[in-house]
């Protein structure tokens, strides 16, 4: 289809949206974790350092530059890909987080490939069939799933397939993962956990989405010209309801990098919430702040790649 | 034409479940006929059911309501006893519908002509360009710009009046034997709606085309129905031809109809000597528009050089079509889009443009009711809120003595007083405008900016609004400025006309030799747009083309 040039330019604004938003969120991840209680150097040397041996390490840290400074330091660091150095043990912050970076991509990537084509088949069939003993189920399903939180969802998975019936590892990490029948069954109960509570809130949204276009006027338009109730949905309700499905998905994804520390944890998978986690004991602040940011633009990408669709697939907004 | 009709309803029934889950009966027990090519009038205020009849003869029920009766039989095919597939098979192929809101029943992410031929798509019935040059051939017909190429723009890129004409192509591309009209020209203009109608008509003579018109607009229908039934409470009150209805009308509530059209001269309440007054409202060069600032002015100047004085106890009409800038002239006297140019003076002293800058006072002698009443009052409060609010506000009214005022109001916009504990949503058009209009006074204001708060009203409920403003008017000394695009309405109420058109008046007169005097083109052509009551006006109507292109680029 012919885009003009004010798509481009509506297309344009929204990624220096973004952009600036990454910059307002950088600011405010690194000054909150500046104000976490406690000093760096005195946890690092622990009780016993004399106060000489503090000031001492700070220094050589740099930690006793103005906070502005470090900030503008760390952030012309990150453009080039520097995250710093852990305080804890002297590694890269980018060497500590790529790997787990490919593994929560790995898990992310897994789920959503199975999730948003599961979810909105579920939520466009629900709708279409409004009100029929398939929408009701699959309500009923959702509205449960959302309700339980995943923990329980993780240890009753870990109770039925590891320990019950002994079909998969209790553990995803450490096992050996040398054929790819190994690999699904390391994979399986992470993925299974995460892909129930991903995907009841894509399918209720999606659900909610398709149904609010199904009940405009040109929908029921299609009806008296006939057309079946697959074509009144597929071919004039949802094309209109694609910018609210896109940002539903995203929403439900972006949990899938930073807000799985749960899962990671019960199942002892090495991603990066819980690397996350492990830097906030230690107060590594390098680490946290690359993670944090890690998780930021993570959201940002998801969200505006949402609104771009919204865009795109609203004829008004290309003229 | 043959004896056996080509529609014919016996005993129809249809029930409604309401939102707090109660069955009521809406349609109750309505018979008629349709002859081939014969154009019925399903005629009736909101609320009759005239509209779920005439969706019935597709076998289509809205949400929430059902066939529980009856039968109904279109051609051949005994519509009520067949399956939703059957049915679906006659739609837009044997039985075709023209919407209320062709700007609503366009999908707007496709284009124009996918969704003109799409009933012919899906009933499989040419070959797609076949049905392209169909629909190129009814675009002509219904004398639509561009015909070639007008289908490949998407909805938003033409205007009311078109996409009003390009439904009606939409509708007859399959060749129904029956078109369903659901009010297709109540959102038009009177200008663009005489276009339409005409379009309308030709088309279904050309035809030979059934066809069923859903309206509450008597004018509009006695120019194009042979026949007329008239609904209240879905039930049949009379039928019968057009011309019968018209002349000759048995049923009281048909004569109710028929008198709320009927002119009432307007008396003016105060004679006024210029000279020795200082008129209530004064406006002198008023520019307002939208949009980012330069230079001082806005990017869309939506309203120029607007000039006028209108004197205590009495009342301005301004006039005009959608776009005309009438509404933002009276935003822009509200002080709710501030002009950018030009003053306002109430009572003679210079009101500043923006609303946040004056004065209660001043704010309390000006007040603005709004056209939707279901919009203008806060869902979640009750009616007795909704005017307290004002009464706080301007007065410091508290407890048992705002409670009485409250009381007060609403007798005097004739509601009983036991309304004040309900909810906006528990009242109906008319009452839900009366609140509107009791919140405004509860300012007690001297003057009152009416934007259009008839227009969403039935016939029989506007004219009542009207009898209550005059009879305000009476006790309380108001002025109003009465803007709308029913010159009917404006001549019932006002001492004086401003015809706007695209944001400039065009012209000033005493409502009383509107009709008679009016010289400005555009005034004319409004005047002679008015449908009246009469089944030959639309055939003999000559208005003069140039004069038509001139003043309706749509």
């Amino acid at each position: 289809m012919l885009r003009s040039t004010t798509t481009w330019i509506l297309v344009g604004k929204r990624l220096g949206i973004a952009f600036l938003t990454l910059i307002i969120v950088s600011f405010a991840v690194f000054f909150a974790t500046e104000m976490l209680p406690g000093d760096v150097a005195q946890i690092l040397l622990g009780q016993a350092a004399t106060p000489e041996a503090v000031a001492g390490l700070r220094e050589a840290m740099g930690l006793d530059e103005p906070a502005l400074q470090r900030f503008l330091g760390w952030l012309a660091g990150l453009a080039t890909g520097d995250m710093g150095r852990s305080y804890v043990n002297g590694i890269d912050v980018a060497e500590l987080l790529g790997g787990r970076l490919q593994n929560s991509l790995r898990l992310a990537g897994i789920v959503t490939a199975i999730c948003v084509p599961v979810a909105l088949t579920l939520g466009i069939v629900a709708a279409m069939y409004r009100g029929s003993w398939l929408d009701r189920a699959v309500s009923v399903a959702t509205i449960s799933v959302i309700s339980v939180p995943e923990f329980m969802v993780a240890t009753l998975a870990v109770l039925v397939f590891a320990v019950w019936l002994d079909w998969l590892p209790a553990l995803s990490y450490g096992v050996n993962v040398d054929s790819i029948g190994a690999m699904l069954r390391a994979y399986a109960m992470p993925v299974i956990t995460l892909s129930f509570v991903v995907s009841a809130q894509m399918i209720r949204m999606t659900r909610a989405a398709v149904i609010e276009t199904i009940e405009t006027p040109y929908v029921e338009m299609a009806l008296l010209k006939g057309a079946s109730r697959q074509r009144m949905v597929l071919v004039h309700a949802l094309p209109n309801a694609l910018g609210p499905i896109a940002n539903a998905v995203a929403l439900s994804l972006s949990y899938l990098v930073g807000g799985v520390i749960i899962v990671e944890t019960v199942f002892n998978y090495p991603g990066v919430a819980k690397l996350m986690v492990d830097a906030v004991s230690t107060r590594d602040l390098p680490l946290i702040q690359s993670c944090a940011m890690v998780f930021c633009v993570s959201y940002l990408t998801l969200i505006t790649l949402a609104d771009m669709v919204a865009i795109l697939s609203n004829p008004r907004l290309r003229q | 034409m043959t004896d056996t009709p080509l529609v014919s309803v016996r005993d129809l029934h249809i029930g409604a479940v309401t939102d707090s889950g109660r069955n009521v009966e809406i349609i109750r027990g309505v018979d008629f006929d349709i002859a081939p090519g014969e154009m019925l009038a399903l005629i009736g205020e909101s609320g009759s059911g005239k509209t779920t009849i005439a969706l019935s003869l597709m076998g289509h029920t809205r949400r929430g309501c059902d066939i529980k009766g009856g039968t109904i039989r279109v051609g051949q095919h005994d519509i009520t006893g067949m399956s939703e597939r059957k049915r679906a098979r006659l739609r837009g192929s044997d039985v075709s519908y023209v919407p209320q809101s062709a700007a609503a029943a366009f999908n707007p992410s496709k284009r124009i002509m996918d969704q003109v031929v799409e009933a012919a798509r899906i009933h499989d019935m040419m070959p797609l360009e076949k049905a392209r040059e169909r629909a190129r051939s009814l675009f002509r017909a219904l004398a639509l710009p561009d015909p070639d190429t007008i289908g490949d723009r998407y909805p938003h890129q033409v205007s009311g009046g078109q996409l009003q004409r390009l439904s009606a192509a939409m509708a007859l591309i399959g060749d129904p034997e029956l078109v369903i009209f659901d009010e297709p020209t109540t959102a038009l203009d009177v200008t663009t709606q005489i276009e339409v109608l005409r379009a309308f008509k030709r088309v279904m003579k050309d035809g030979g085309m059934a066809g069923v018109y859903v309206s509450h607009d008597l004018a509009v229908v006695a120019q194009i129905a042979d026949r007329i039934v008239v609904l209240k409470n879905g039930e049949i009150q009379e039928q019968g031809t057009t011309e019968q209805i018209l002349k000759a009308p048995k049923h009281p509530y048909t004569k109710e109809l028929l008198a709320a059209f009927d002119p009432v001269p307007h008396e003016p309440v105060a004679q006024v000597e210029p000279e020795k007054e200082t008129p209530i409202l004064e406006v002198r060069n008023l520019c307002a528009g939208y949009g980012p600032m330069k230079d001082g002015e806005p990017l869309a100047k939506v309203m120029r050089d607007v000039n006028f004085e209108l004197y205590r106890g009495r009342n301005l009409g301004v006039i005009g079509e959608s776009g005309s800038g009438k509404s933002t002239l009276a935003r822009a006297v509200a002080g709710i889009l501030p002009a950018y140019r030009g003053e306002v003076l109430l009572d003679g002293k210079v009101l500043d443009p923006s609303l946040g800058k004056r004065s209660k006072q001043e704010l309390r002698r000006a007040q603005i009711v709004f056209q939707l009443a279901d919009t203008a009052l806060n869902p979640a409060h009750s009616v007795g809120a909704i005017i307290a609010r004002p009464l706080k506000f301007y007065k410091g009214l508290r407890g048992e003595a705002c409670e009485k005022r409250v009381i007060e109001l609403l007798n005097m916009v004739h509601l009983p007083p036991a309304l004040r504990h309900r909810l906006p949503s528990e009242l109906s058009g008319g009452q839900k405008q009366r609140v509107n209009l009791a919140r405004a006074l509860a300012a007690e204001p001297e003057l009152i900016l009416c934007d259009e708060i008839t227009s969403a009203l039935d016939t029989v409920v506007a004219a009542a609004i009207l009898d209550l403003l005059k009879e305000l008017q009476q006790e309380l000394g108001l002025s109003y400025m009465f803007i709308s695009h029913d010159l009917s309405t404006v001549e019932a109420i006002c001492d004086d006309v401003l015809v706007m058109y695209k944001g400039e008046v065009v012209e000033a007169l005493p409502a009383a030799r509107m009709s008679d005097e009016a010289t400005h083109a555009y005034s004319r052509l409004l005047v002679s747009s008015v449908p009246q009551l009469d089944t030959g006006w639309l055939a003999g109507l000559e208005q003069d083309p140039e004069l038509l292109a001139a003043f309706s680029d749509r």
